[in-house]
């Protein structure tokens, strides 16, 4: 194992660490508002100072890891799947059915799903308990994230169906069902591994911004979305650098995982 | 020895006084032109302006251009809150309340030429008064059916009669910005201090001075001073805090509170306090019977026992500290005691006592239990708090408010909103439990919110259109709210709008939170500039506004 | 010739088809979100009952979403797009004064993104140094994790251009795909065989390499399109250009029915000409090179 990806596994064991030992590290909570030191820089009572209602930023940051680190990847696996399938095999299929499928991956694209996220909202009862709100928005977000990758997918498949060994596998006989996934799948995987890349933190800062339709995480829940989104005042945020912490982690993160996932590129390569 | 004056001298002399008048003349120019300053004023409006007919303004980017632009027969001095004459010299009203004559000032032209006269002012009542118009404008004067009458006496003498009374009738003119009948620029043909001239579309409006503005300052120059202002549409609050501190805005007429102490920090004498603003910022329950939610949450929504409780357990120094970093006052009541008249001074905020709220919702059963409450029925005590996304300091206060309820055992799920929703849940499913939102208050006079605390009207927002009232208390609002506006008897009115607010605070059906200060930053190099608490807080008197031209 | 013209006219009828599915499907999300028919001007307390009926009324004549669809149609044949609820204004004007801008924007937006796209990502492929590769992807995925909120604000702080924050807001998408591609094609036998011959780098890249991937790239340079026209609508909204990012920013808030639709026939009539011009040219591309 190369030293990045040595690092990069020391990096996401130790956040993934931190998350699940938030109870220890930061036992006030990610909920309590000191609401005598708000917007407070930070000091050896709150690492990362405080927020705009006085609740520390350090246990918001570890309690929001939880949530944004395993759902995001999971919204993302399935935004992959689904792009692998739609687009994978329409691709493979070719002629009309590649055609059908990229006309509706084109309308998927240009679809105003806002309001399709309002309705979704409008059916989920008011006090919905906040992990079901959470799981909801995630598993929305994977639905409808597919297709990018879908389209390009289509295409790199296109390109499989019709060159010499897919050809010579057919010849010798070899059923379509294995040959599209013993041969042309992994063939893919450069795409998808950009797609599942790409996906965590953009679904992490979808969820943020799905606030403003009621879905996410409920409030005083933390994510990293929400605890990124102090980052648009940013007039006062050049004074305040530690509010800059949840992002130079989320990039760490982010970056942890290309290392990991470059080992599996190499290996598609 | 006395000096004889030469036929050179003689013949110079007229000169001389010539040269010297136009010297003084073009001193006095170059000292009006000194005074008045010239240049272009700019700012920022919050949304795109939806209209130019000063008629049919409904939102407060085309407001703000209507007060720009429009002249009116009367003012309300925005800093003394009084009356004052505009286009009018003189106006009564007529013991009924009906009538109102206007005596108007002559000589004076619109900004394309034509002519003023009471013929515009009738027009400009006929058109307001069409019932397909719908204006919030037009709807304030509509006290009872039937058609206005206007009279033109002379050039300058209007007499208008409506159908009722109208509460507080000589006031309402300060909104109607008067229409040319005969020019063919239509409401573009304008007799304030600037008009339109020019829009961009998603980008900016530009005003620019109107040259036959009637007002003249105490030297006889013309006003406006300002060449021009530049509105420059721009909603988000960030950047229009970044251009103000680059300079390239003038004044913000309503700054967030974070900002203002950001900006106190650094350059104290750019940010004003005005002090409590008319607006407020409320939390209520929905009462309404067929509601759909469970029936054992409307019977504590219904209960006034419960909605004090709550309103007790409420820190709104906390509210007004931490959210609005202290430029906020724990509200008393419906009105702010920025309405001088008529705030009843007599109503004091809530005070914050959870122990007190407890013990309330005892006496009405219900009990802690491993602490959470519940009611007799054994049902915990959980409630949704819907606001509007995007206004964080609603957001904020949904928070505080959250964490205030744990503290007597009720647990509140906070719930953000785009606000379509949020509107379509308040007002058509009724499907909310609670909401947190804000009045903003143009009117002084209570007569404008006639329709919130009507129990018949649709603004009656906890409840709204019933067709008796469900409460005696609710009747009793009714029926003062009905005194005040068809007494032209101020006491009288004053007396009975003191009930009402009295009522209100007693029943709760509004928790009234806070009062927002009026904030606002005004650049140095405006001068003339006096932040008040009515709105327009910094330019009310754009006429009198200059800054150094460019 | 006749299969190449029923080729054309099958490609035509379903990039027509598509279009006006969009749209419909588009009135139809609309129209069943909750808030269509709330209008904040209800709030208004100085409006009687008639009037805020009357807005109610207003706001219903578009209730039944087929006969709504049906005539917006009829209208658009004529050239007549309808009129904007929110803004009080026609939709055609709406949509012509502020098309340039968007189309300025996005383009370049688009040009500076695939810029920087291809200058990493060949750069990457070509060295072969984790290091460069490291930095590369720390790069772009900085610009990944930042809020497009915050990349408009930060133009407008350093007075740079909308179409950086675009550039910037796409990049980091394009980039890791184009890496990907490239490095995938870089592995391919024949490459090795090439270099292991002693063809050199330019060579391998324009004869070997460019031939390979460039159906996948213009697979995702059209979806480029439709990422940057997502991205536009909160740097328009943000940096205060009145272009359709911003149009349809505002039209989403107000339930503007006929902008909306319009607006996402646009949208969809765009990213299908993106697409199939990608498809067309990298099917092109693939049969030269067969």
């Amino acid at each position: 194992m190369s030293l990045g990806r040595k690092l990069a596994c020391v990096i996401l064991m130790l956040v993934l660490g931190a998350a699940a030992a938030a109870n220890w590290l930061a036992p006030a909570g990610y909920a309590k508002q000191y609401r005598e030191a708000t917007d407070a820089p930070p000091s050896h009572t709150h690492l990362l100072g405080t927020d705009a209602i006085g609740r520390d930023r350090f246990a918001r940051v570890l309690y929001g890891t939880r949530i944004s680190l395993l759902l995001a990847p999971a919204a993302a696996l399935l935004s992959t799947l689904m792009a692998a399938l739609i687009g994978g095999l329409a691709g493979y299929l070719g002629g009309a059915w590649a055609r059908m499928a990229m006309a509706v991956t084109d309308l998927f694209l240009s679809l105003p799903w806002l309001f399709l996220l309002i309705t979704a909202r409008a059916l989920m009862p008011l006090n919905v308990s906040p992990s079901v709100s959470v799981l909801v928005t995630f598993a929305l977000l994977g639905l409808l994230g597919w297709t990018t990758a879908a389209r390009v997918l289509c295409t790199t498949a296109g390109s499989l169906r019709s060159s010499d060994f897919v050809r010579q596998a057919r010849a010798a006989g070899l059923p379509g069902q294995r040959l599209f996934w013993v041969h042309v799948v992994p063939n893919l995987k450069p795409v998808l591994y950009a797609q599942f890349w790409i996906s965590i933190p953009v679904f992490i800062l979808s969820e943020a911004n799905l606030g403003i339709l009621g879905l996410g995480v409920a409030e005083p829940m933390p994510s990293w979305g929400s605890l990124l989104k102090e980052l648009e005042g940013l007039v006062s945020v050049g004074q305040e650098p530690w509010k800059f912490v949840p992002l130079i982690l989320l990039v760490v993160v982010v970056t942890s995982f290309q290392f990991l996932l470059s080992k599996q590129e190499e290996v598609a390569a | 020895m006395k000096r004889h004056e030469n036929s050179f001298e003689k013949m110079m002399k007229p000169c001389g006084n010539a040269i010297a008048i136009a010297v003084l003349c073009l001193g006095s120019f170059v000292g009006h032109a000194a005074a008045q300053g010239g240049g272009e004023l700019r700012f920022c409006l919050r949304t795109e302006p939806k209209t130019f007919d000063p008629l049919k303004v409904e939102d407060d980017a085309s407001g703000a251009i209507r007060y720009l632009t429009g002249g009116v027969l009367v003012r309300v001095n925005r800093n003394t809150q009084e009356l004052q004459p505009e286009l009018a010299v003189s106006w009564k009203v007529s013991k009924d309340g009906r009538q109102i004559s206007f005596r108007l000032r002559s000589g004076i032209s619109f900004s394309d030429g034509t002519p003023f006269s009471a013929e515009d002012v009738a027009y400009t009542v006929q058109q307001l008064m069409d019932p397909a118009l719908h204006s919030p404008t037009g709807d304030a004067f509509r006290s009872g059916t039937g058609s206005v009458e206007t009279n033109v006496i002379s050039r300058t003498q209007i007499s208008i009669k409506f159908p009722a009374q109208v509460a507080g009738l000589d006031r309402l003119f300060d909104q109607v910005a008067i229409l040319s009948e005969h020019s063919s620029k239509k409401e573009m043909a304008v007799l304030g201090p600037f008009m339109v001239a020019d829009y961009k579309p998603g980008s900016s409006v530009l005003l620019k001075r109107n040259p036959n503005y009637w007002k003249t300052d105490e030297q006889g120059c013309k006003l406006p001073y300002l060449d021009s202002i530049r509105l420059d549409i721009q909603p988000n609050r960030d950047v229009e805090m970044l251009r103000f501190k680059r300079g390239e805005l003038d004044l913000i007429n309503s700054l967030d509170s974070e900002y203002f102490d950001k900006l106190a920090a650094t350059s104290p004498q750019l940010v004003h306090d005005a002090g409590a603003s008319l607006d407020s910022e409320q939390l209520w329950f929905n009462e309404v019977a067929k509601s759909p939610i469970p029936a054992y949450k409307k019977n504590w929504f219904r209960s006034v026992n419960f909605r004090r409780a709550i309103s007790e357990a409420i820190n709104r120094e906390d509210l007004s500290r931490v959210v609005f970093h202290g430029h906020a006052q724990p509200a008393a009541g419906p009105f702010s005691p920025a309405n001088k008249f008529w705030f009843n001074s007599k109503l004091k905020p809530q005070t914050y006592s959870p122990d007190a709220a407890l013990k309330a919702l005892q006496s009405d059963g219900f009990r802690m239990e491993n602490g959470t409450l519940k009611d007799k029925e054994g049902n915990e005590v959980v409630f949704s708090i819907i606001t509007n996304a995007g206004n964080k300091y609603r957001e904020r206060m949904a928070v505080l408010i959250q964490e205030d309820m744990q503290k007597i055992g009720v647990h509140v799920n906070v719930v953000t909103l785009d606000f379509p929703s949020l509107i379509e849940r308040m007002t058509q499913s009724f499907d909310y439990e609670a909401i947190i939102l804000g009045l903003t208050n143009v009117d002084l006079d209570p007569n404008g919110e006639m329709n919130v605390w009507l129990s018949s009207s649709e603004n009656h927002q906890w409840n709204p259109s019933q067709k008796v009232p469900e409460t005696a208390w609710e009747a009793e609002i009714d029926r003062l709210m009905r005194v005040q506006s068809s007494t032209s008897d101020t006491k009288k009115r004053k007396e009975a709008f003191d009930r009402v607010q009295e009522i209100v605070v007693e029943q709760a059906p509004f928790i009234f939170l806070i009062n927002k200060n009026a904030l606002s930053a005004v650049s140095p190099s405006v001068h003339g500039a006096s932040p008040v608490v009515l709105s327009p807080q910094t330019y009310w008197n754009a006429e009198w506004l200059t800054v150094p031209a460019k | 010739m006749r299969s190449l013209k029923w080729k054309i006219t099958g490609h035509a009828l379903t990039l027509v088809a598509t279009v006006l599915l969009g749209g419909f499907l588009s009135a139809t999300l609309v129209r069943l979100a909750p808030g269509f028919e709330a209008d904040e001007r209800e709030l208004d307390p100085h409006l009687n009952a008639q009037s805020v009926q009357a807005l109610r009324d207003a706001r219903h004549q578009d209730h039944n979403i087929f006969r709504f669809y049906f005539s917006y149609m009829t209208r658009a044949a004529h050239g007549e797009l309808g009129t904007s609820l929110a803004l009080g204004q026609p939709v055609r004007t709406l949509l012509r004064d502020r098309a340039p801008l968007t189309l300025r924007l996005l383009s370049m937006g688009l040009g500076l993104a695939w810029l920087l796209t291809l200058t990493l990502a060949l750069s990457a492929a070509w060295l072969r140094l984790s290091v460069y590769d490291t930095l590369t992807t720390v790069v772009s995925g900085t610009f990944l994790c930042l809020p497009a909120a915050v990349l408009a604000l930060l133009s407008v702080l350093w007075n740079v251009p909308g179409s950086l924050a675009i550039a910037l807001i796409v990049f980091p998408h394009t980039y890791r795909y184009t890496r990907n591609l490239l490095m995938r094609a870089y592995s391919q036998p024949h490459i090795i065989t090439a270099r292991a011959k002693g063809l050199s780098e330019t060579r391998i890249l324009f004869w070997h390499v460019v031939p390979v991937v460039t159906p996948q790239l213009l697979a995702v340079a059209g979806v480029s399109v439709s990422l940057a026209v997502g991205a536009a609508i909160p740097v328009e909204a943000l940096c205060g250009l009145a272009g359709i990012g911003q149009l349809a920013w505002q039209a989403a808030l107000a339930r503007d029915l006929p902008l909306l639709v319009n607006i996402t026939v646009l949208v969809t009539l765009v990213t299908l000409l993106a697409n199939s011009g990608a498809d067309v040219i990298g099917t092109a591309v693939r049969r030269q090179e067969a």
